[in-house]
């Protein structure tokens, strides 16, 4: 903080620097700036639990759906990893059915999945009572945000039980090939799918909306934006890269349909089929490349962000160390952000687009690894020195930072236009993102559900068993992709249902079954989680209050688990940053953000 | 504990920077709603642009040639072929509904109830006059000249497919604004706003600040159709 926020007049804190520069700031608790949240109190079950309209339950509903759906797409892999290791044993996947697993599982995993649990469930569930607010600022529109995303969810799931089944174009949904006759679900499928996202679309709309009102204008008095967790930030940038690239998919969605429907020709080119020239033409398929990589591009790092917030503050609290450099995560959150509006086109390199494009396009990529490499470092700083405990929580993190730097250093390849060409569309893309934005964002949904369930239940979960699905994760997903990325480098194509015996596969055949097994045991691994999770409800160890000794205000409630209006009588004010641990000077291990400075006095802190 | 006064907030640069680094709001003085329409908006400015850039990709990579747009759109009056006669009425009706929407909202904030709601009624009226030229236009393209999504006599195919589409696409939110002018329109006229009435579905207490969040929308959905006129009708 600059010598001239002190002096300012309005935000009076003066701080006696004689006595050494460290004594606490005089008590200053700024004045209310508006009225208290107008509540919705729910009286009956069906309004208190189903149609809810607080954003704890919401959250929670928002997660349990995704998890849902994205136990369908966990299924739908082993059906692809049966066949691409036993093509003999296994023969129950036709072609058709494999294209529209590997499109399904794309879709559900990064937009169902990803998207919805870490904006929708963990946004609902912590940026209200992070920021110190009693809820959304607008209930009942976050209420049926959840509504139209569970309509999109079984839209999507219908698309599996009409004629022809759920598409079949791959995740990227590239026309025309999706909207012809010879992909699976071209006629029905398809229109579903794209009408699924749009409602998808249009409900995480209203929720966004929310959670970027809520963080901007409901905070608590003493919550400036450089005192919220990095929780927090992370989620908010990642909403508001949701709320301008989202737009860009709804736009291609509502075109394809168009062209899927009443026969427009937008994506459309002329066609020759069966030696007879297709009525529709004329129209451009790199155009919906472009509207689909200007969402497609920010969504990775939709995802990212949240995961990288999260991470920081689960690396801080198991540590007992502040976050190193909380400013500068907090701006490289928000230049990755800007940045990743620019670069949309590194998935288009082989599309034969203008090769000044790519050059602009991968200068934009590489530079977008200077903010991420801060951050890595940052954490990696944080727990230097650090009291490390090592928890679920931390092991998971712990795993996110080596996954995420491994398919990081695997994305300066694909960046680059000459690396790029040979290595697009192998084994070695897929094993690239699926670090990158799989793995890695995955280790820190575990890592926090681990850390804030029982603040949501008020029981741990079953630690046996979380060391067990810790590691059998972590090293199950090295023992599925490091294989990939050789396979990759040998050729093999990606989205090819079978090999046959061509000579650059015989070498991986090994390889390709041993990426199976793996798969397969990760994969239960997962029910074994889901099963600690439903079971710790009612079987898990209580949980006393703030079982991690955490600072930021979600644990500080006064009911715990927080209830309805979560903080109480009062709202709490705020004094600090969350990541005053191991304060020197103080008697204290760790000082809450609501705790006022005359509380210790004898703490050296930096005022932020 | 000191009594927040907004006006003695440092101005220009230095309170940007202030009300940035400071607790509680970003924007300060500017309610919830206010401050999620213009984000709402932010996000529409986004699918409009997207909307419109497709079109401009579209108009430079088709090989047959864009039909002339002001013959496409002209009107014969008394056999004189008058071009862009019908959009020039639109687009006066539907900005000057933008300037009924403004006192409709200055009413409003001087609690002038029954004055409020008539310029309500007036902006809805205009909005619906807008739409119904504009069902008009588009019966004329479909019956008259046989232009379809996929097809027009003209020349580019994609020219009616992108018109259908965005001005479609235009008036559905002039349509869904007209459909919240009217209920607004009935509820100033029934007080809601004075007597801070329950919302039938939020359960929200009323406010005037309501009929200003909806004439923000109403102002974009009109300065939406000054580019689509220009994309479309001009260019």
């Amino acid at each position: 903080m600059s010598e001239e926020y002190k002096d300012n007049k309005i935000e009076a804190k003066s701080a006696d620097s004689s006595s050494g520069g460290y004594a606490p700031p005089a008590e200053h608790i700024p004045a209310k700036e508006a009225p208290e949240q107008e509540l919705y109190h729910a009286k009956s079950f069906w309004t208190k639990w189903v149609f809810s309209q607080d954003a704890k339950v919401i959250g929670v509903q928002y997660a349990l759906t995704a998890t849902a759906i994205g136990l369908i797409g966990l299924v739908l892999s082993w059906g692809m990893r049966l066949q691409l290791g036993f093509p003999e044993t296994f023969s129950f996947l036709g072609p058709a059915t494999y294209y529209q697993s590997v499109t399904m599982h794309g879709m559900i995993m990064v937009i169902y999945l990803l998207t919805a649990l870490f904006l929708g469930g963990f946004g609902n569930y912590l940026i209200p009572l992070m920021v110190g607010a009693r809820d959304m600022v607008f209930p009942y529109v976050n209420m049926v945000s959840y509504w139209m995303f569970l309509a999109a969810v079984l839209v999507l799931i219908a698309s599996f039980f009409v004629p022809g089944g759920p598409t079949g174009a791959g995740w990227t949904l590239y026309p025309p090939q999706a909207i012809l006759p010879g992909t699976p679900g071209s006629e029905y499928g398809i229109v579903l799918m794209l009408v699924s996202l749009a409602m998808f679309i249009i409900g995480f709309t209203m929720g966004g909306l929310n959670y970027v009102i809520t963080v901007l204008q409901a905070r608590t008095r003493g919550m400036t934006l450089m005192r919220m967790p990095l929780t927090v930030w992370g989620i908010f940038t990642a909403t508001v890269l949701a709320l301008l690239a989202f737009p860009a998919l709804f736009v291609a969605a509502i075109m394809m349909t168009l062209d899927s429907m009443l026969g427009t020709s937008f994506f459309m080119p002329d066609i020759f089929t069966m030696g007879e020239k297709l009525k529709t033409g004329g129209g451009s398929p790199i155009l919906f490349q472009h509207l689909f990589w200007f969402f497609g591009h920010p969504e990775v790092y939709i995802v990212a962000l949240p995961a990288f917030g999260i991470v920081s503050d689960l690396i801080s609290v198991h540590a007992r160390k502040n976050i190193f450099g909380y400013r500068m995560m907090v701006w490289a959150i928000v230049i990755i952000g800007a940045l990743s509006f620019i670069v949309w086109a590194h998935h288009m390199y082989v599309s034969g687009m203008n090769p000044y494009f790519g050059f602009f396009f991968a200068t934009t990529t590489l530079i977008i690894a200077v903010p991420t490499a801060i951050k890595v470092y940052n954490w990696v700083l944080t727990l230097w020195r650090g009291n490390i405990h090592l928890t679920i929580p931390m092991l998971f993190s712990l795993g996110f930072i080596v996954t995420f730097v491994n398919g990081g250093i695997t994305g300066l390849f694909l960046g680059n236009v000459i690396i790029d060409i040979p290595l697009s569309d192998t084994y070695f893309v897929v094993a690239h993102f699926h670090m990158v934005m799989g793995i890695a964002p995955l280790m820190v949904v575990f890592g926090a559900i681990y850390h804030w369930y029982p603040l949501i239940t008020g029981r741990h979960l079953n630690q046996t068993l979380g060391k067990i699905h810790f590691w059998v994760t972590f090293l199950g997903a090295y023992a599925i992709y490091f294989p990939m990325h050789y396979l990759g480098f040998i050729g093999v194509p990606r989205r090819y249902f079978e090999m046959y015996d061509s000579p650059y596969m015989t070498s991986g055949v090994g390889l390709n079954q041993f990426i199976t097994v793996a798969a397969l045991i990760v994969g239960f691994t997962q029910i074994l989680f889901l099963y600690n999770i439903f079971s710790s409800v009612f079987k898990g160890e209580k949980s006393e209050r703030n079982p991690w000794k955490a600072n930021s205000l979600e644990w500080h409630t006064p009911d715990y688990p927080p209830t309805h209006g979560n903080f109480g009588k009062e709202l709490p004010v705020v004094y600090r940053w969350p990541y005053d641990f191991s304060v020197p000077g103080s008697d204290k291990e760790y000082i809450p953000q609501n705790v006022p400075p005359s509380q210790v006095p004898t703490a050296k802190v930096e005022i932020t | 504990m000191s009594q927040f006064d907004i006006s003695k907030l440092p101005q220009g640069p230095k309170g940007f920077v202030h009300d940035l680094g400071s607790d509680q709001r970003v924007f300060k003085g500017v309610p919830w709603g206010k401050a999620m329409m213009w984000i709402f908006l932010l996000s529409d400015t986004f699918i409009f642009s997207c909307f419109l850039i497709s079109l401009m990709t579209a108009r430079a990579s088709t090989v047959v040639p864009w039909p002339n747009a002001s013959e496409v759109f002209g009107l014969t009056v008394f056999g004189t072929p008058v071009p862009l006669l019908l959009i020039a009425i639109m687009t006066f009706v539907l900005i000057t509904s933008s300037g009924t929407m403004a006192i409709a909202v200055k009413f409003g904030y001087e609690k002038r109830r029954k004055l409020c709601a008539w310029f309500l009624v007036a902006t809805a009226l205009g909005g619906l006059t807008f739409v119904g030229m504009q069902a008009f236009e588009w019966s004329k393209l479909i019956f008259h000249d046989g232009v379809r999504p996929w097809y027009n006599p003209f020349g580019a195919h994609q020219f009616g497919s992108f018109f259908f589409m965005v001005t479609g696409f235009h008036g559905t939110h002039v349509s869904i604004g007209v459909i919240f002018l009217l209920i607004f329109a009935r509820k100033t006229f029934r007080g809601d706003f004075d007597t801070g009435r329950k919302g039938y579905f939020t359960s929200m207490k009323s406010n005037y600040e309501a009929i200003e969040i909806l004439g923000l929308y109403w102002h974009f959905v009109d300065l939406v159709w000054v580019f689509i006129f220009a994309f479309f009708y001009l260019w």
